[in-house]
């Protein structure tokens, strides 16, 4: 098959969980839930297990040998996080602990008031909406929707009505998290920056697959704040990244308050420390900072570009082997090159808990319900899909077991009778 | 999950009861009408009930859900309606006993009758919601019966 990882099986060997089997070893595990969080390479844990057994102390603050190591190793995976995105600035890169923290940072630290409107997507995550909401609600802002075309795309058609002078951000996903969409980020971002707004991206599932380079981009083109999450991108839970342009990140005031991110206190004012500290309040999560590091320096010895088109042609063949599954509806754009690695689908006559309860007992992990966006499940008028997804340690003889399975369903179901 | 266990989950009954729920419709008369959702699947059911002299007359539901969701709300159907209020959170009682008892309850079959299908279901904590669902948006019709009642007597 073209375009798969030619050294597949090693990239399967670096991921220990992939070995799991259930029922005394008689099922083999078949993650098809990437989308959802990814697996962790031995590199990952092996260097979080490293930086607790031999270097842990306090960032920053300790004026100790372990202290200093501590610090360059935080410091160090921010470097590498900078080069990840090929973001312009190493200090603009910020830890949070999660794509939903960084955005939220920047929903609450971004002045808006009546009269002021936020656009966003119908395709969103939870995590880029119900922020929005609060703030808008909180502000007086008016919170606008692009709408979806019938085959899971962003309806421009409306884009200069939403994108007025009084647009102050625009919020959006790069690739969605339920129908694969990638979006057309540089066309919106031109867009929004003729009218000064500031656009907003969130490369929780982009950044897994796509490769990202912020400082290629042309200043019209590159967004002012991204975010995403170390869990997606074979790095652990806890630690997540917002990028934003320096000169965006320091118009706006800190979102938490706390030790780190000073200059200095008195009783009657404090000053804050430049970016990134600025934002990073309290002991962040330093291991796991560490941790997305080592996790980041493996996809990018894999190499971002193989890993695309790995996910592309996984992405093509189990879209053309669901359709050879009677029942079988998928949701968002038909063709691979259009899309990311998650593709929803619904099984007539079987409601999405079941088919993931019966695929699961033959080992095949996906996910079922509303995926955390429920707005673009109401637009296609489904009220729960299933999701399966892939990475780079995917091969097409999953995919082959999730067809298997999924036969398994109907006739489990009784839907040939 | 072992195939055995799959088998346990999906007893024939709560497949036939799924594709053929009891009582299932949105009907007149009602004294309250509840809509729950289970948040983290978006499983989803509007329900009334209709009481009358501290006798359950019926309850009519609406839902969206998965196979175990549906069939529950059709159990609850069929083991709830004709009894009293008193009787019915009786049945309630023992099906949420069940549920929560970690797959390790032997319910009392005089009071679930198909309700002990669900026994296999208490095994998988990720689909005790989706069987409690219906029983707890009846629990809540219920109560807010009660207080209309209570308050159209004053
Ligand atoms: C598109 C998208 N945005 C945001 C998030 C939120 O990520 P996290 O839960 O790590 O904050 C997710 C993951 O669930 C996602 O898929």
């Amino acid at each position: 098959m073209k375009g798969l990882l030619p050294d597949l099986d090693l990239v399967r060997k670096d991921f220990p969980i992939l070995e799991r089997t259930f029922d005394g070893g008689e099922t083999p595990l078949v993650y098809l839930d990437s989308a959802n969080t990814s697996q962790k390479p031995q590199v990952v844990i092996d260097t979080m297990v490293d930086h607790l057994e031999r270097h842990n102390a306090n960032i920053a603050r300790a004026m100790h040998h372990l202290g200093a190591e501590a610090t360059e190793a935080f410091e160090g995976a921010r470097d590498t996080v900078a080069r990840f995105l090929g973001a312009p600035e190493r200090d603009e890169v910020i830890f949070t602990k999660n794509a939903s923290e960084g955005l939220n940072l920047v929903a609450n630290t971004v002045p808006l008031g009546a009269g002021d409107v936020v656009v966003t997507t119908e395709m969103e995550h939870h995590s880029n909406i119900v922020p929005w909401q609060l703030a808008t609600e909180r502000t007086g802002a008016e919170l606008k929707w692009f709408g979806l075309t019938d085959d899971g795309q962003l309806d421009l058609s409306n884009i200069d009505e939403l994108i007025t002078p009084a647009t102050k951000v625009v919020a959006l996903t790069w690739v969605s998290n339920m129908l694969g969409t990638v979006n057309p980020v540089a066309e919106i971002a031109r867009k929004a920056h003729e009218v000064g707004a500031l656009v907003v991206v969130d490369a929780a599932q982009a950044a897994p697959v796509l490769p990202i380079d912020l400082a290629s981009m042309t200043d019209e083109e590159r967004p002012d704040f991204l975010v995403f999450t170390g869990h997606k991108v074979v790095g652990p839970t806890g630690i997540g990244v917002l990028w934003g342009r320096r000169a965006a990140l320091e118009a706006l005031p800190p979102f938490l308050g706390g030790g780190e991110m000073i200059a200095t206190v008195t009783m009657a004012k404090s000053t804050y420390a430049p970016i990134p500290h600025k934002f990073e309040a309290g002991t962040p999560p330093i291991a796991e900072a560490v941790g997305l590091g080592a996790a980041l320096e493996y996809l990018m010895h894999v190499g971002m570009e193989n890993i695309h088109a790995h996910e592309e042609a996984i992405t093509a063949y189990a879209l053309e082997r669901l359709a050879t599954v009677p029942g079988v509806s998928v949701l968002g754009p038909a063709d691979a090159s259009k899309r990311g690695g998650a593709i929803s689908f619904e099984l007539d006559g079987v409601h999405p808990h079941d088919v993931a309860q019966v695929l699961d007992s033959k080992g095949v992990a996906i996910r079922a319900g509303h995926h955390c966006a429920k707005p673009a499940h109401q637009r296609f008028g489904v009220q729960a899909s299933n999701r399966m997804s892939s990475y780079l340690y995917t091969t097409p003889a999953e995919i082959d077991a999730l067809v298997e399975g999924l036969e398994y369903v109907r006739s489990f179901f009784k839907l040939d009778q | 999950m072992t195939a055995a266990n799959l088998e346990a989950m999906y007893q024939e009954i709560i497949l036939d009861h799924y594709k053929n729920p009891h009582g299932k419709g949105l009907r007149d008369p009602f004294e309250a009408e509840v809509h729950h959702v289970n948040p983290t699947c978006g499983d989803e059911i509007t329900l009334r009930v209709h009481v009358e002299d501290g006798k359950i007359e019926d309850i009519s539901y609406d839902a969206l859900g998965c196979s175990i969701s549906q069939a529950s709300a059709s159990v609850l159907n069929d083991l709830v309606v004709g009894k009293t209020v008193d009787e019915a959170m009786v049945v309630h009682e023992e099906f949420l006993r069940l549920m929560q008892g970690k797959g390790q309850v032997e319910p009392d079959e005089d009071i679930l009758e198909d309700g002990i299908a669900f026994a296999g279901v208490a095994k998988f904590p990720a689909r005790i919601k989706c069987a409690l669902l219906s029983w707890m948006a009846w629990k809540d019709a219920t109560a807010q019966a009660d207080d209309r009642a209570l308050t159209e007597e004053r």
